[in-house]
């Protein structure tokens, strides 16, 4: 499975925004046997990176061990509608993909 | 005709050296900010060595929400929150996962010191969250039992 595409929601909390974003990606452990019998190559996203209105909040590494499809929540302080939220990831085969919504 | 040719030539090279220089080098900056030895180590108290955590505090003010039993390892979902003043890091280590460092977050001005995620898990284990705050390191930790394992398939 290659990756695929990404979903994202940003709403407005109780003095925060919430960040909640889907990452299309197998997330291959490497310890994990195909049909064929042989061994899956490790393939997992490595980077993740949460800017808000252009200025990056967060900086995730992550390891073979997030579930397949990640799913991430974050909160940025503060917020206002329309505040624009991007979010990016790079993987261990250099695969990279991104997303942007505004703050519903 | 030829000499426009070679300029054209010339400016083709010049955009291939630029998109190189441009292009390129930002995604090698990201792929170096990945802690490798910190993911490689295969105990908790060797990743948290490579984290610089050491020797990190217990502490009440970290807060993990999980579920005490999960049925399906390959998808627990863990949350974490530092009420620590001035938290500037979150680490996820699953203590007895085969490489137990499962993620470090990094906030910078305008985060909460946050984060939801989903975590595979080969068996019960102690899950552990490490919180950097003013150059220190804090520590909590939460068991799940896990009835169905998520590292084989």
């Amino acid at each position: 499975m290659a990756a695929g595409p990404m979903r994202m929601r940003a709403t407005l909390g109780a003095g925060y925004t919430d960040v909640r974003v889907l990452m299309s990606h197998p997330m291959e452990t490497g310890q994990r046997k195909g049909s064929d019998g042989k061994l899956i190559p490790l393939h997992f996203i490595q980077n993740v990176t949460v800017k808000v209105n252009g200025k990056t909040v967060v900086e995730g590494q992550i390891s073979q061990a997030i579930s397949r499809n990640p799913v991430f929540s974050f909160r940025i302080k503060g917020g206002a509608k329309g505040d624009k939220i991007e979010v990016s990831w790079l993987d261990n085969q250099g695969e990279t993909n991104s997303t942007e919504t505004a703050v519903a | 005709m030829f000499v426009k040719r070679r300029g054209l030539l010339k400016a083709a090279g010049a955009l291939g050296a630029l998109l190189a220089a441009g292009l390129l080098r930002p995604i090698a900056a990201l792929a170096a900010t990945w802690n490798k030895e910190a993911f490689a180590a295969k105990s908790a108290a060797d990743a948290l060595k490579s984290l610089g955590a050491a020797g990190a505090e217990a502490s009440g003010a970290i807060a993990i929400e999980a579920p005490q039993i999960a049925e399906n390892g390959a998808v627990v979902p863990i949350e974490i929150l530092s009420n620590i003043p001035g938290t500037t890091s979150i680490a996820v280590l699953i203590e007895k996962n085969p490489f137990p460092l499962a993620g470090r977050f990094d906030f910078m001005e305008g985060a909460l010191a946050f984060v939801k995620l989903n975590v595979k898990m080969g068996e019960t284990s102690d899950v552990r969250a490490v919180a950097t705050a003013g150059g220190k390191s804090y520590t909590a930790t939460k068991e799940i039992k896990v009835t169905i394992g998520g590292c084989g398939g």
